[in-house]
């Protein structure tokens, strides 16, 4: 069974790169299939953040449509910081952490596995939130424009957001820790995400929306690049 | 036991005297303004302090990526210093563009991008702190201190533009009337030289108080390692 | 296999590690002892490539850390006292994961060796917060071995085993050492390290102290050796 165990070509680089990447999403959906305590933990919190909107805000037809977006985006910001923290600690538990940065891979490997994941599961849950809030409050959600979006800004939430989380799961002060650092940071974000939502919804021109568009992308590619760079520094001692 | 340094005891004293001498220039060498009155003195020190909390960002940023390259715990004190010294002098602008602010158009607080911007900016170092706090281990602090650091600097610029493009797209009544109160107002060269010699000093005293902090830093760093040998 | 040059490790102001000096051939099997907080953890962390060292060399199976840390990497296994193992997948979801992970070819046939040289084969599809903590640590190895590592490095392995679970833990090791490998352990149970292990090395305040082999030191003197060189040191 003797094989060299380091990969040396680039081919054979970039096969245990992306092998790494589906195997930690593959061990993340599994593990939550069995469990079920993010998802569910995320959904429930999501519905009743719309079910508490729903008496905080004068919610006629009138304003409804200018309402929705920013309902919608605090609803998922703050189901993903639920999603990040879990997801983070059940690395953390047992020291699986450990456990991965012992595979011969790049560590950007882990990140992306970690990043996609986490992102499969904000999107699961928006997947769900979608049709309940547009059945309860009568608003047509199903836009493909307004889902670009939506991917979009996940996208953009979940790549900072799994660099906080991972340093966030390090510290004394954990779960509490992570909305504080990352609400400040990804407002570009949410202020790109409600705008474009909202222009989406209330069928304005694309000339006008696709400067949010545009912002939306450039976070994602820049951050992206930000957290690849700086997630060695965070999980090395 | 250690003193601070015969440059450093003469730059405080210069500081104070300098402090001085722009409090009067401001408000009794530079001419009373024609449409917004005594008020508009806090203009000099507004401006300056927003300066001074550039500097120390620039600063804090730059350390933070000299901290990850070499590992060399100094930066991580000069990190901390710039970041403290930003947080209080933005501060220090907000406070003094709210009251000045208020009798002009009527509000305390506008939505205005570089106001927004200083605010978010705050929160991110008040959440810098708060993430040091959690952190035993001085290497660890280090290191994430500096990535934080790195990740709310980056972000700063976009967050700016964002908040300028909502607010290009949906301009608040009360904003036009800021644009062309706000800096617009034509200076005369007394209030020119006020300006710049404020600006002059308020640079005087970023550097005081780093070089001061900085010192102090080490000083608490000492004071770690004896503990050390004493254990 | 396994050469440590004037190891040097802080954290911030204290240094742990001053300059150790250590190394292992294929086939033995030493026993790094000492009491809590001499740094063992963080010597064993540093050679299984998980912290960096802030001073010194150190070279496993030929490759330079942390330089080389990947090509270090495929060639050691590590078992710390936690188990490392996700609590909701099976017991051969576990080693399928790693296996993955490690790209071991004919994973099936390789989790099914490994399973039935541990003894867990019944166990298979249990998960594995199920499993005792003896079954948990017998699995952790398991993950360790799944790749085929040159070098094995454990961490206080028997730390809350039971008497069974131990005696299972003894022959595990002796299995999994038998193969040339190099083989490095920290523990306090001085009783079943003396049986295993062909030397013993007791680190005191960051540097070795004292260093023995099993034919010098004969049976039963362990505790003997270990004592007198905390009361040279």
């Amino acid at each position: 069974m003797k094989r060299d165990p380091s990969p040396t070509t680039l081919r054979s680089q970039l096969t245990a790169f992306f092998r790494v990447i589906a195997s930690i999403i593959w061990k993340d959906l599994t593990v939550e299939l069995r469990s079920r305590e993010l998802l569910t933990a995320m959904l429930v919190f999501a519905l009743l953040v719309v079910l508490i909107f729903n008496f905080a805000l004068e919610l006629d037809v009138k304003n409804r449509t200018g309402v929705t977006p920013g309902i919608l985006w605090v609803t998922f910001t703050f189901a993903g910081t639920l999603g990040l923290n879990r997801s983070m600690a059940i690395e953390k538990d047992r020291g699986c952490l450990d456990g991965l940065l012992l595979v011969p891979v790049d560590r950007s490997a882990i990140y992306f596995g970690k990043f996609i994941s986490n992102l499969a599961f904000m999107v699961i849950v928006e997947i769900i939130i979608l049709p309940v809030y547009s059945a309860l409050y009568n608003v047509n959600l199903f836009h493909p424009g307004l889902l670009l979006v939506i991917l979009l800004g996940s996208i953009g939430y979940m790549a900072i957001g799994t660099l906080l989380a991972a340093m966030s799961v390090q510290t004394r002060t954990r779960d509490v820790l992570l909305p504080i650092l990352l609400f400040p940071v990804v407002v570009p974000v949410l202020v790109a995400a409600v705008k474009s939502s909202g222009g989406f919804l209330q069928g304005s021109e694309l000339a006008e929306i696709l400067p949010w568009l545009n912002l939306l992308i450039a976070y994602d590619v820049i951050f992206i690049a930000i957290a690849l760079m700086l997630f060695d520094y965070i999980v090395e001692e | 036991m250690e003193t601070r340094p015969f440059g450093l005891r003469i730059l405080d004293a210069v500081t104070v005297l300098l402090l001085i001498a722009a409090t009067c220039m401001v408000f009794f060498y530079a001419p009373r303004e024609a449409a917004m009155g005594e008020v508009q003195r806090l203009f000099y020190f507004h401006v300056a302090a927003a300066w001074v909390g550039m500097l120390g960002f620039v600063a804090a940023g730059a350390a933070g990526i000299v901290y990850l390259h070499t590992q060399h715990i100094i930066w991580d004190i000069i990190e901390s210093a710039a970041v403290e010294i930003s947080l209080v002098f933005f501060f220090i602008a907000i406070l003094l563009g709210s009251i000045w602010a208020r009798p002009i158009w009527n509000a305390w607080w506008t939505w205005d991008p570089r106001l927004t911007t200083a605010a978010i900016l705050e929160l991110i170092y008040i959440a810098y702190m708060m993430l040091r706090q959690g952190i035993e281990d001085p290497d660890r602090r280090a290191r994430f201190g500096a990535v934080y650091t790195l990740v709310g600097v980056l972000s700063i610029p976009i967050t700016f533009l964002s908040i300028r493009l909502f607010r290009t797209i949906h301009p608040v009544v009360i904003g036009t009337a800021s644009e062309a109160a706000r800096g617009m107002f034509g200076m005369t060269p007394p209030m020119k030289q006020t300006f710049f010699f404020c600006f002059f000093i308020f640079t005087v005293i970023f550097a005081d108080l780093f070089w001061n902090r900085i010192l102090l830093g080490n000083l608490s760093k000492k004071i770690d390692q004896l503990r050390y040998r004493l254990m | 296999m396994i050469v440590v040059k004037n190891l040097v490790k802080r954290f911030g102001l204290k240094t742990v590690l001053r300059g150790v000096d250590f190394q292992v051939e294929p086939g033995e099997f030493v026993a790094l002892l000492g009491s809590n907080g001499t740094g063992k953890t963080t010597f064993l962390r540093i050679l299984a490539s998980l912290s960096r060292p802030t001073g010194g060399n150190v070279r496993i199976a030929g490759c330079r850390l942390p330089a080389q840390a990947e090509a270090v990497r495929s060639r050691l296994g590590f078992v710390s006292h936690q188990p490392l193992l996700y609590g909701d997948l099976t017991t051969e979801e576990n080693l399928y994961f790693y296996g993955r992970m490690y790209a071991i070819p004919n994973i099936e046939q390789r989790i099914s060796e490994v399973l039935d040289m541990l003894g867990l084969d019944f166990h298979r599809r249990d998960l594995v917060r199920t499993l005792s903590r003896g079954m948990q640590q017998r699995l952790s190895i398991g993950r360790a071995v799944l790749h085929d590592p040159q070098v094995l490095l454990f961490d206080e392995p028997y730390t809350g085993l039971d008497q069974n679970a131990s005696v299972m833990l003894d022959k595990m090791l002796s299995r999994v050492a038998a193969r040339g490998r190099a083989v490095v352990i920290t523990s306090h149970d001085l009783i079943h390290i003396e049986d295993l292990a062909t030397r013993y090395d007791i680190l005191g305040r960051g540097l070795i102290v004292a260093s023995s082999t099993r034919e010098k030191l004969g049976r039963g003197s362990l505790l003997t050796f270990y004592r007198q060189a905390f009361q040279g040191a």
